[in-house]
C-alpha cells in the first residue's frame, strides 16, 4: 500500500507537461516559460526557434525533441538559468553574440543549485556553458563548438566562476578561447571530456582547489593545459596529445601543490609537463612519449617525485634551469639509458642522469637550440655522460627501471 | 665536354664504389625506415646520415677518384682538350653519380615510406651537400700533389664543417651569450653548408616549435622568399666558388 | 714550327728550364740530348702544355700556345712512361681518343687516321686485354701508336724505343723515318744514342735546363771528328762545361740561330 502511494505522487505534485512546437498551440519557448509552473516540463518540438534571453526562474525540466534549434542571431544571450533544479537537454543552441561588456552564453548558469545541461548541441556560442557561483551542477554529453576568432573575441567552451561540486563529463570542446575554465571552483570532478582545437587552453584554471580529472584528451589546444595557483588537484588516465607550437605545453603547472598527476599520456607536446613552483607533486606511471621535452622542471619546484614514469623517443627527457635540485626521480623507465642490470632485479645498477648537457646550455643560451641535431652536441652528450661536469648532479634516477612499464 | 663525362662515368661504374655506396644508403634507409613505425622519427635518424655521411662519402670518394684518374687525366692532357673543361667534366662525371646514388639509395626509400615536403627538402639538401662536398675535395685535390695529402685535406675540411665549425659557434655563443645575437647566430649558422642543411630540414620537420623564439625567427626567415634565395644563393656559392677556384689551380698544375 | 723564347721553369729551388730559347722546324728531326735531370722531359712537357712555365713564350705555328689547347691536334705525343687508367682495355683507349678527337675537330671534318703502326705491332690481336694486364713494352706499343694515329705535324716521343723489343724497335724507328721524310716535325729523346744516329738530322743538347747546343747532327760529326753520334756526343760531354768545344766550333753558339738555320737549310 506504501509502496502504491509512492507511484502516485508525482501525479499528485499536479505537475504537468507543456509542449511546445510550430505546429501546437504554444509557439515559442519564452511563452511556454511564462506559462510553466514549478517542476512543469517544457517539451520542445522540432524547429526553428529564433528567440534569446530566455529567463528561467523557476525550477523546469526544458526538453528538447530531435534538436530543436534555438537561434540567438548573434544578439544575445539564449538560456539564462536563475533558479536551482532545471534541466536543459536536447537542444541545438546556436550563434550566441558577443559584446564586450557582458559574457553571453548558450546557457548561463548564476546563483543556482542542481542545474543540468545535458546533451545539447551548441554552436557558433560566444561562451558554451557558463556556471556563476553555482554548486552541484552537471554539465553532460554536449557538444560545443565554436567559431574561432580571436583569444580575446571568443569565449570559453564550459566556464565556472565561484562554483561547488561541479561535474563536468563526456562533452566534446572546440574552438573556443579555453575548452574548459575554471576559477574558484572546488570539489568537482572532470571526466571523460574531449577538448581539442581550442585557441588558448584545453584546460585552464585557477584557484580552484580539490578537483579531480579523469579519462579526459586534450589534443591540439594552441597552448595545450594551464593549472595555476592550487592545491589538492588529482589528475589521472588523461591524455595530452599534440600540443605542439613555440609557446604549447601538454602540461603547465604554475604554484601547484599537493597534487597527484597519475597514469596519464603524454604525446607530442612541444613540452609534456612544465613545472614552475610546485610542491609536493607525485608524479607516476605517466607515459611521456615523442614530445619535444618530456619534463622542464624550473628550479623553483621542490619535494617532488617522479616516479615509475616512461619516457620514450623525447628529444631532451627532463630539462632544468638550475643547479639545486629538490625533487626524487626513482625507477623511471628511460629510453635513453644505456646502463646495465647484473643482479636483474629489473632496475640498471649504474644510476641515470635525465638532464642533457646541451639541454642546460639551451636552458642558458636559448639561440643556442641552432645546433640542435648537429654532430657536434651528439659528442657533446656523449662526453658529458663520461664525464658529468655541468648538468646538476643530484638530479639523477638511482634505479632506472630496465623496460618500459 | 659531354664526351669526357661519359668516360669519367665508365669509369666510375667500372670501379663499383657507387655502386656499393648506393646499396649502403638504401640498407641504412631502409633499415631507419624499418625500425621506426613513425616515419617522420625515420626522417629524423635519416638527417644525422645525411649530415655526416654524404660529405664524408663525397670527400673520400671524389679525392681518391682524382688521384686514381691521374693517368686518365695525363692521357687526356696530351691531346687536344681544354684543361678547365676536362676538370668540370670530372665535376660533373664524379658529382652526377655521386648524386644518382645518393638520389636512388635515400631518395627511394624516403618516396615509399615518407614522401612528402620533409622528404623533399632532405634529398634537396643531400643533393645539396653532395655537389659542395665534391666541388671542396676537387679544390683539395688539386692544391695537393700526392693521395694520401689530398685525403688528408679532405678529411680536415670534413672534420671542420661538420664539427668544429659548430663547436666554434657554441664558443661564441658562451662568449657573448650576454648580447642579443639571433641574427648574427642566423648569419653564421648558414654560412656553414652542413648547418643550412640542416635547419631548412629541421624547419620542414615542424622542430622548430622546439625552437622557440629563435625557431620562429628561422622559420620567419627562411619562410620568405629573400630567406629561400640567401639558402640557395648560399648553397651556390659553396658549390661554384670552390670548384672556380679547383679549375684555376688546375690550370695552372704541372702534371 | 715551334718557337721557344726564353722559357723558364723551376720547382722551388731547383731551376729547370733556365732561359731556354730554340726554334724548331717542320722536316728536322731533332735528338734532344742532356745528362738526366737536364730538364728534357720538362721541356717536352711545356711544349704539350703539361707543365707551365714560369717565364718565356713558346709558339706554335706562329701562335703563343698560352692556355691553348687546340694546337695539340697537330702533336702526337709519346710519353716515357704511357699511364692509362688501368680498367680500360686497348680497343677502349684507342676508341676513346679517337672519340675526343672528333668531337674537338668537329663532325665535318672526319680524323685522318694512320693504323700502319698498329698493324706492324699486331695490337689488334691485343685489343681486349686491359692496360693494367700489359707489359711494359706492349704499353709502350700502345703509346707509339697513339702518338701516330692521328697523323700530326709534330711528334714528340721521350725514349721511344725503351722496353721495346728489337722488332717491335725497328718497326717503330722505320715508321719515324717514313714521316721524317714527309716533312713532320719529329723531336725525339733517348739515350740509346745509335737509334737518334739513324733518326734524326739535328742534335739539341740541354744541360743543367740551357741550351747547350743546338746543331746539325753531320756537323757535330765532322766537328768532334767522330763517325758515330754517340762518341761525338760523349766527346763533348766528358769535356766538362763544354769550353772546349765552344773555343772548337764557333758557330754552334747557344744564342746563334743564324746558324741553325742555316743548318737546317743545308740539307
Amino acid at each position: 500500500m506504501k509502496v502504491c502511494w509512492l507511484l502516485l505522487l508525482p501525479l499528485l505534485s499536479s505537475a504537468k507537461t507543456i509542449v511546445v512546437g510550430p505546429a501546437e498551440s504554444i509557439r515559442t519557448v519564452r511563452q511556454a516559460l511564462f506559462v510553466a509552473a514549478d517542476y512543469d516540463t517544457i517539451l520542445v518540438r522540432r524547429g526553428l526557434y529564433r528567440e534569446r534571453n530566455l529567463l528561467v526562474e523557476k525550477p523546469l525540466v526544458i526538453r528538447g525533441e530531435n534538436f530543436p534549434i534555438i537561434d540567438g542571431q548573434m544578439k544575445g544571450e539564449l538560456f539564462t538559468v536563475r533558479a536551482s533544479n532545471v534541466t536543459i537537454q536536447g537542444f541545438d543552441l546556436r550563434n550566441v553574440g558577443m559584446t564586450s561588456t557582458i559574457d553571453w552564453a548558450a546557457v548561463k548558469v548564476l546563483e543556482a543549485r542542481q542545474v543540468r545541461v545535458i546533451g545539447n548541441r551548441i554552436r557558433n556560442a560566444y561562451f558554451g556553458v557558463y556556471f556563476s557561483a553555482s554548486d552541484h551542477c552537471l554539465v553532460s554529453r554536449n557538444d560545443i563548438k565554436g567559431n574561432p576568432h580571436e583569444e580575446q573575441t571568443t569565449g570559453n567552451g564550459i566556464h565556472a566562476w565561484k562554483c561547488d561540486s561541479i561535474r563536468v563529463e563526456n562533452n566534446r570542446i572546440s574552438g573556443h578561447r579555453d575548452g574548459i575554465y575554471f576559477e574558484f571552483v572546488t570539489h568537482s570532478t572532470v571526466q571523460r571530456n574531449r577538448s581539442f582545437g581550442n585557441i588558448r587552453y584545453g584546460l585552464h584554471f585557477m584557484f580552484s582547489h580539490e578537483n579531480s580529472y579523469f579519462y579526459n584528451t586534450f589534443q591540439h589546444n594552441g597552448a595545450g593545459v594551464a593549472v595555476m595557483y592550487t592545491r589538492k588537484v588529482i589528475m589521472r588516465h588523461n591524455i595530452f596529445e599534440n600540443n605542439w607550437g613555440s609557446a604549447a605545453y601538454g602540461m603547465l603547472l604554475k604554484d601547484i601543490s599537493d597534487s597527484k598527476i597519475e597514469d596519464n599520456i603524454f604525446r607530442r607536446n612541444t613540452i609534456g609537463i612544465h613545472m614552475e613552483g610546485t610542491s609536493r607533486i607525485m608524479t607516476q606511471r605517466n607515459l611521456f612519449i615523442d614530445n619535444g621535452w618530456g619534463m622542464r622542471i624550473q628550479a623553483s619546484c621542490n619535494d617532488n617525485t617522479f616516479t615509475r614514469n616512461t619516457f620514450q623517443s623525447n628529444t631532451f627527457d627532463v630539462a632544468t634551469n638550475g643547479q639545486t635540485v629538490l625533487n626524487t626521480f626513482d625507477r623511471n623507465y628511460w629510453d635513453k639509458y644505456e646502463g646495465y642490470d647484473l643482479n636483474r632485479d629489473g632496475t640498471g645498477d649504474v644510476p641515470f642522469h635525465p638532464v642533457s648537457l646541451y639541454s642546460m646550455i639551451i636552458e642558458k643560451i636559448p639561440y643556442g637550440v641552432v645546433l640542435l641535431h648537429s654532430f657536434m652536441v651528439t659528442l657533446l652528450d656523449r662526453a658529458e655522460k663520461v664525464m658529468p661536469s655541468l648538468t646538476p648532479e643530484a638530479l639523477v634516477d638511482a634505479k632506472p627501471l630496465m623496460k618500459p612499464r | 665536354m659531354i664526351k669526357v663525362i661519359k668516360y669519367v662515368w665508365l669509369d666510375i661504374l667500372q670501379n663499383r664504389i657507387v655502386l656499393a655506396y648506393t646499396v649502403f644508403l638504401l640498407v641504412i634507409s631502409a633499415t631507419l625506415f624499418g625500425m621506426e613505425t613513425n616515419p617522420g622519427k625515420g626522417l629524423m635518424s635519416l638527417l644525422n646520415i645525411v649530415l655526416m655521411v654524404v660529405p664524408l662519402i663525397s670527400l673520400i670518394f671524389t679525392t681518391i677518384h682524382f688521384y686514381n684518374s691521374y693517368e686518365f687525366i695525363e692521357l687526356l692532357l696530351a691531346q687536344p682538350i681544354n684543361r678547365s673543361k676536362l676538370l668540370l667534366s670530372e665535376f660533373s662525371g664524379v658529382a652526377s653519380s655521386l648524386v644518382t646514388a645518393f638520389l636512388v639509395g635515400v631518395g627511394g626509400p624516403v618516396l615509399y615510406y615518407a614522401p612528402g615536403a620533409t622528404g623533399a627538402a632532405l634529398l634537396a639538401a643531400g643533393v645539396a651537400l653532395t655537389l659542395v662536398f665534391v666541388a671542396l675535395a676537387f679544390l683539395a685535390s688539386v692544391c695537393t700533389r700526392d693521395k694520401a695529402k689530398g685525403i688528408g685535406l679532405a678529411l680536415l675540411i670534413w672534420f671542420y664543417f661538420g664539427l668544429l665549425y659548430d663547436g666554434l659557434v657554441l664558443t661564441i655563443l658562451f662568449t657573448f651569450s650576454d648580447y642579443p645575437l639571433e641574427k648574427a647566430m642566423l648569419v653564421l649558422t648558414t654560412l656553414n653548408p652542413v648547418d643550412l642543411a640542416r635547419i631548412f630540414i629541421m624547419l620542414q620537420m615542424d622542430v622548430s616549435a622546439l625552437m622557440g623564439f629563435t625557431g620562429a625567427l628561422y622559420q620567419e626567415f627562411f619562410g620568405s622568399a629573400a630567406g629561400s634565395l640567401y639558402a640557395l644563393g648560399v648553397m651556390l656559392i659553396w658549390i661554384v666558388v670552390p670548384i672556380w677556384a679547383a679549375v684555376r689551380v688546375f690550370c695552372k698544375k704541372d702534371l | 714550327m715551334i718557337t721557344v723564347t726564353n722559357l723558364q721553369k723551376s720547382y722551388g729551388r731547383l731551376k729547370v728550364l733556365d732561359n731556354l730559347s730554340v726554334q724548331l722546324n717542320a722536316g728536322q728531326a731533332v735528338s734532344l740530348i742532356g745528362p738526366n735531370g737536364s730538364g728534357k722531359t720538362t721541356f717536352i712537357k711545356s711544349i704539350l702544355g703539361m707543365v707551365m712555365p714560369d717565364g718565356g713564350e713558346i709558339s706554335f705555328l706562329g701562335e703563343p700556345i698560352h692556355n691553348g689547347w687546340q694546337y695539340r691536334q697537330q702533336i702526337g705525343y709519346m710519353p716515357q712512361i704511357g699511364r692509362y687508367p688501368d680498367t680500360m682495355k686497348i680497343r677502349q683507349v684507342f676508341d676513346m681518343i679517337k672519340d675526343l678527337r672528333q668531337s674537338t675537330q668537329g663532325k665535318n671534318s672526319l680524323l685522318q687516321l694512320d693504323e700502319e703502326l698498329i698493324e706492324a705491332f699486331e695490337l689488334s690481336k691485343l685489343y681486349d686485354k686491359t692496360m693494367r694486364s700489359l707489359s711494359g713494352g706492349t704499353r709502350q706499343k700502345v703509346s707509339a701508336c697513339l702518338a701516330f694515329l692521328f697523323n700530326p705535324k709534330v711528334l714528340i716521343m721521350d725514349e721511344p724505343t725503351a722496353g721495346l723489343d728489337p722488332l717491335a724497335a725497328e718497326l717503330l724507328k722505320a715508321k719515324i723515318l717514313r714521316e721524317k721524310a714527309k716533312g713532320k716535325l719529329i723531336l725525339i729523346t733517348s739515350h740509346v744514342m745509335s737509334d737518334l744516329d739513324e733518326l734524326t738530322t739535328a742534335v739539341m743538347y740541354l744541360q743543367d735546363g740551357q741550351l747547350q747546343f743546338f746543331t746539325d747532327v753531320d756537323r757535330l760529326k765532322a766537328d768532334t771528328g767522330e763517325e758515330k753520334l754517340g762518341r761525338a756526343i760523349a766527346r763533348v760531354m766528358s769535356r766538362g762545361k763544354l769550353s772546349a768545344y765552344e773555343r772548337l766550333s764557333e758557330s754552334f753558339a747557344v744564342t746563334n740561330t743564324h746558324s741553325i738555320v742555316q743548318s737546317s737549310n743545308q740539307k
